[in-house]
């Protein structure tokens, strides 16, 4: 087994020269030769610039082939790659890129001017590669022709990474009002892209959706698993993504054969997106995971779309997928109960503790803790949080997922909540506490507090309860423009309601069970 | 009362009901943004996708029920107006 990440990449370069090995939706593509030299060549840049193995590299791109091969280029070069959310507030981007202390930052010009480069800690600024859009590859290449024109960096071999070195960094919401940064190795993904590979038996035909966006962790089974065995990933930008009706109209006439989502989407889509109008024959997995998929719209999917295979995949960024549930369709008239997260991946190991660190007996309900190839070495430049998020079990070291899940007698795993104030919206992670950091940032604003109630459509409901300084209610708009300016669409709230004060607990904290109840919960 | 400022005020009225219940009006300007802050999510976009069929009598297609499109009343009008 390799544990070089962009070893994929080169293998089916090798394989499959001709094949493509990425299509946009407009139908630009690149094949697996040109895919293999274009990051070739953005390595021998990296590596002209200093990139060093252990560096980190910062890409701001909307997706697209340039961002691909961007990534098989940090990889190349030994480093890790920093993915910006293009869509997030440009402050939240700059304290990533300032956090990570990247050493190159690969941006297009249309988000240049909202750059604000910081230095490191050792005082030295990141070198800026600037291209002029994403799309096809086209740009990216350009940027490389410009360069090459100028100085031409001389050709470098692939870093000989260890399974140990960083891969890439994926920021999530984190509960102190700042993102971290979850550093993932080429072990962590290469043993999640083999554990995939020997359970869905994937094929160099299979044509795989890309409707993750990269600093999401679904994107790693997506971007890998497509190189690994040689099939075509179809990248779905940000905008499509959203739109059920067109999305199911991409799925059926782009042929897509893997589908890997949160489940909000495939809820719109079976409850919009008129899937009785279209030819779906080619799918043969549907694959979910990031939030508990209301059953109704599942069962309403299933019957559109009879033929897939259907698995629910849990775990979070730190793990990614850690355990799978195979969904038994069709799904019964009167279910109700959502589907369990199912049995433990078999290159991982996990347990449930209760609150004082020791595992329960089967069918008790405890934390679900996992540990094995698969798991972070911790968060970049917090030694304190990821000390905490660990736990010694028997001997070993577990990662603490934060969610409570119990065994069911089938040996099926079932998840019942979180142990803290994190949710999942649209599959993304969001802290509540991160969102009240926001909020009291409004000059209006005396309190904060975030309640999220689940909803059958929208999946989770964001409700912000404010006291404002004077008193009065504050402007809906305003509210939602501020907040849009410093935390990702995702995390602002869907509702707003202004109090005189907030209610109180017998130690004067926020008492959330009564905002609950305020929320209708 | 010209066309363009009608079908504006009927949009508005629209937005404010259904997705702005409180706001002050004046505060919706033809500028504001929708899509990008979050005052019209995915199902809101939707619901405004089949106000503005049924009102105008027009069809949007799929790709037009995007930021690009419907984050103005501003644009949402110059949308509305291209398909009459």
């Amino acid at each position: 087994m390799t544990v070089k990440l962009y070893r994929y990449l080169e293998d089916a370069a090798g394989r499959w020269p001709d094949k493509i090995a990425v299509q946009e939706v407009d139908g630009s593509f690149i094949t697996y030769r040109e895919l293999d030299r274009l990051s070739d060549r953005m390595r021998d840049r990296l590596v002209e610039l200093g990139i060093r193995p252990g560096d980190r590299v910062g890409f701001w791109i909307r997706k697209s082939i340039d961002a691909v091969a961007t990534i098989f280029g940090v990889l190349k070069a030994g480093a890790a790659y920093v993915p910006m959310d293009p869509t997030a507030p440009p402050t939240r981007n700059n304290y990533i890129l300032a956090d990570c202390g990247v050493a190159v930052i690969v941006i297009e010009n249309r988000f240049e001017p909202m750059l604000i480069a910081e230095p490191s800690a050792q005082g030295a600024y990141p070198a800026i590669l600037v291209i002029g859009g994403a799309g096809g590859g086209v740009h990216l290449r350009a940027m490389l022709d410009e360069k090459d024109r100028h100085a031409e960096a001389p050709s470098a071999v692939s870093a000989p990474v260890r399974p140990e070195d960083l891969a890439f960094v994926l920021y999530t919401s984190g509960s102190t009002g700042r993102p971290k940064g979850v550093q993932l190795s080429h072990l962590n993904a290469v043993s999640f892209v083999e554990w995939c590979a020997e359970i869905f038996a994937l094929l160099p035909t299979d044509r795989f959706s890309s409707h993750a966006p990269f600093h999401f962790d679904l994107s790693v089974f997506d971007i890998f698993s497509a190189a690994k065995h040689g099939g075509t990933l179809v990248l779905i930008g940000e905008e499509v993504g959203k739109q059920p009706l067109e999305l199911a109209h991409l799925i059926a006439d782009l042929e897509i054969t893997i589908w890997y989502s949160a489940p909000s989407i495939l809820s719109l889509m079976a409850q919009f997106g008129e899937l009785e109008s279209r030819n779906f024959s080619s799918l043969r997995f549907v694959l979910f995971a990031g939030e508990v998929f209301p059953v109704a719209h599942l069962r309403s999917l299933v019957k559109y779309w009879p033929h897939p295979r259907y698995f629910n995949l849990y775990g979070p960024t730190e793990t990614n997928v850690c355990t799978f549930y195979e969904v038994p369709t069709p799904i019964p008239e009167d279910r109700t109960e959502p589907m369990p997260i199912g049995k433990v991946c078999s290159h991982l190991e996990g347990i449930l503790i209760d609150a004082d660190g020791r595992a329960v007996e089967k069918g008790t309900e405890g934390e679900l803790c996992i540990r094995g190839s698969g798991v972070t070495r911790g968060y970049w430049n917090l030694p304190e949080q990821s000390r905490k998020c660990f736990v010694e079990v028997a001997g070993a070291t577990y990662y603490r997922t934060g969610d409570i899940a119990k065994e069911e007698p089938s040996g099926n795993l079932r998840y019942l909540g979180r142990s803290d104030r994190m949710i999942k919206k649209r599959g993304f992670r969001v802290e509540l506490g991160e969102i009240e950091v926001c909020l009291y940032r409004h000059t209006g604003v005396r309190e904060a507090a975030v309640v999220a109630l689940a909803d059958d459509t929208l999946g989770m409901r964001v409700h912000a309860h404010v006291v404002s300084k004077d008193g009065r209610t504050l402007s809906l708009i305003e509210m939602k423009t501020f907040c849009s300016e410093h935390i990702p669409i995702y995390m602002i709230p869907d509702r707003f309601s202004f109090h005189p004060s907030l209610p109180k607990t017998s130690t004067d904290k926020v008492d959330y069970q009564t905002l609950k109840f305020w929320s209708g919960g | 009362m010209t066309h363009e400022s009608s079908a504006m005020s009927i949009v508005k009225e629209f937005i404010l009901d259904e997705f702005l219940p409180g706001e002050e009006p004046s505060r919706l300007t033809p500028t504001t943004a929708l899509v990008s802050t979050g005052i019209l999510d995915s199902l809101a976009t939707l619901k405004l996708v089949t106000f503005l069929e049924q009102t105008f009598d027009i069809q949007v297609k799929a790709h037009e029920a995007d930021e690009e499109h419907l984050n103005t009343l501003h644009t949402i009008c110059e949308l509305v107006d291209s398909k009459r």
